[in-house]
């Protein structure tokens, strides 16, 4: 029995160290002098702290600040409108008798199966294809972030969580507030949001992890580097300044920093999104 | 109300849908838009060739390395964490860490560990005397590397989803499997297991679904499709008759995107109807 214990603690910490391993070496990689990163052997630790990394990444050919604001707008544009548009959609679904209401909920949950990427290609053309104020949409900054968001305004997912929320809410309470003279608007104002906080903050969070993380799109749309999302940037470093590992790390690091906050101080709330499917 | 998501919906997700379709019946001109119509063309070249076929087997072969070893470790993992462990918090923590790294993020991560010269990889291995691996550029390794950084991406998400069953199993049940003197690995084999088969399921559909649109590590990793197109797998091959080399074959591409779209609806079919029934549901 205490071999049993023994075992186990060391394959969990074995397991664990083998999983942290990146997240540790993307770190110290990031403060370590060049030359040490690539020393041999190896060297795991950074002894001191080197910043000139951080100042390499942010100073390179490829402008990763201006990029990480890009990102910022697309990611902050998606996450808003997702949440407006999937709170309106879930409100009609689950407060407001209509004809047909379950064949296009049924409609709706059908459009999460469909792979993107069997979609992007009539998306490219047909983006591509727009022009804002005489030209193609991709030649502005304006329209290289309406091209960058579009296509996600809004999303199945964010409606299906918020009506399981909203279907839970207590039929007494809706018939009360409609009884006090409360119209549609003002109860989902005042009463229906507040109550949903959790599952707001649930849907918010994936949304935006979902949208920072994206590549496939990003990766089409954007003519010059400056218009670029961040994880792109950070594929350009590693292909630009492949001599240079510690500068490529410091830039992951910077990249990871908005996600690794809402995975670490969030969980509770992205558990509850990210595992909505598969209990039933 | 729901019209902003009806029209979202209309315009990016089924107009595309039409259209893809009716790309892949159409030639293509140098900037990708269709021309003449050519009929079921796309479809014959593709399935009469040998190349097309690498590229399915390639893609199979990634869902294998990706998808076993992913739940496995997981289903390890979970197991092991139920052995009322100290410091189970910590744990958690580590495991869901993964989480925070984007597709970009993590295959940089790996190919600076990757890197044939200077990488951590084969510094390590020469350390021990071992000979240095082409981690990316060995047609037999690039593909497993690749898996290795796509299961490190989605254990955390394993993990969760699988610690979460177990969290629904019913205290009591484990409590009479100890009355009864089934403890550790008996309990686990007899009880957790069985009782975890909803979640296994859903587990292996989602990461084959997502093995299968896995692009972003392969297009960094092995920027060309690998040594002798080894990591050539469908999505790669959908971007890259597309846009490589200014090839812009959109239809060609479409044709390859109506076959992703197909075999992704049958797992979709798949998880909804034909193994549901013989999964052990409560």
């Amino acid at each position: 029995m205490r071999t049993g214990r023994v075992v186990t603690y060391v394959v969990l910490i074995g397991a664990a160290l083998l999983v942290i391993f990146p997240v540790y070496y993307v770190i110290a990689g990031s403060v370590m002098a060049p030359g040490r990163i690539s020393s041999y052997p190896p060297d795991l630790f950074p002894h001191g702290f080197f910043t000139g990394n951080y100042k390499g990444a942010t100073s390179s050919g490829t402008p990763i600040g201006q990029q990480y604001l890009n990102s910022i707008l697309q990611t902050s544009i998606i996450t808003l409108s997702q949440l407006i548009t999937s709170v309106l959609a879930a409100y009609a679904f689950v407060f407001m008798k209509m004809w047909g209401r379950t064949v296009l909920f049924g409609l709706f949950l059908a459009t999460l199966m469909v792979p993107w990427e069997s979609i992007v290609l009539p998306n490219y053309l047909t983006i591509t294809g727009w022009e804002l104020g005489g030209h193609g949409l991709t030649k502005t900054y304006a329209g290289t972030m309406i091209a960058l968001v579009l296509p996600f305004l809004a999303n199945a997912f964010g409606v299906f969580l918020l009506r399981q929320s909203f279907l839970q809410f207590p039929v007494e309470l809706r018939d009360a507030a409609t009884i006090d003279g409360a119209g549609h608007w003002r109860f989902l104002s005042r009463i229906l949001l507040p109550l949903n906080k959790p599952a707001l903050m649930a849907v918010g969070l994936y949304v935006f992890l979902s949208a920072w993380n994206q590549f496939f799109w990003p990766l089409l749309i954007g003519d010059s580097a400056s218009r670029r999302t961040l994880q792109i940037g950070i594929s350009q470093l590693n292909d630009a300044e492949a001599a240079d590992p510690g500068l490529i790390l410091a830039g992951v690091t910077l990249s990871i920093l908005p996600t690794l906050a809402i995975v670490i101080f969030g969980q509770r709330f992205i558990v509850r999104g990210l595992t909505a499917g598969a209990i039933r | 109300m729901l019209l902003p998501c009806v029209v979202v919906f209309a315009l990016f997700i089924v107009w595309p849908l039409g259209k893809s379709v009716s790309l892949s019946l159409h030639g293509s001109d140098l900037f990708g838009r269709p021309d003449a119509y050519v009929g079921l063309q796309h479809y014959k070249d593709m399935l009469g060739s040998a190349e097309f076929r690498h590229i399915l087997w390639v893609t199979f072969a990634f869902v294998l390395l990706t998808v076993i070893p992913g739940v496995l470790g997981a289903l390890v993992v979970v197991l092991l964490l139920e052995q009322h462990i100290k410091g189970i918090r910590i744990f958690r923590t580590a495991f869901a860490l993964p989480f925070a790294f984007s597709v970009a993020s993590a295959s940089v991560i790996f190919a600076t560990i990757y890197n044939p010269a200077i990488g951590l990889a084969n510094g390590l291995l020469g350390r021990f005397g071992v000979d240095r691996i082409g981690w990316l550029t060995d047609p037999s390794w690039a593909l497993i590397s690749i898996a290795i950084t796509t299961v490190w991406m989605s254990i955390g998400y394993n993990v969760l989803v699988l610690s979460a069953g177990i969290g629904a199993i019913p205290t009591e049940i484990n409590e009479a499997a100890t009355l009864d003197g089934a403890g550790g690995f008996r309990a686990s084999r007899y009880i957790t297991i069985p009782l975890l088969g909803p979640q296994l399921f859903f587990l292996i559909v989602i990461s084959t679904i997502q093995s299968l649109q896995g692009f972003g590590q392969i297009k960094i990793l092995t920027p060309e499709g690998g040594p002798e197109q080894s990591t050539k797998t469908l999505v790669y091959s959908i971007y890259h008759t597309a846009f490589a080399n200014n090839a812009s074959d959109f239809g060609a591409a479409s044709a390859q995107a109506i076959v992703l779209l197909v075999i992704l609806l049958a797992c979709t079919a798949i998880q909804f109807g034909v193994l549901e029934r013989r999964v052990h549901y409560k």
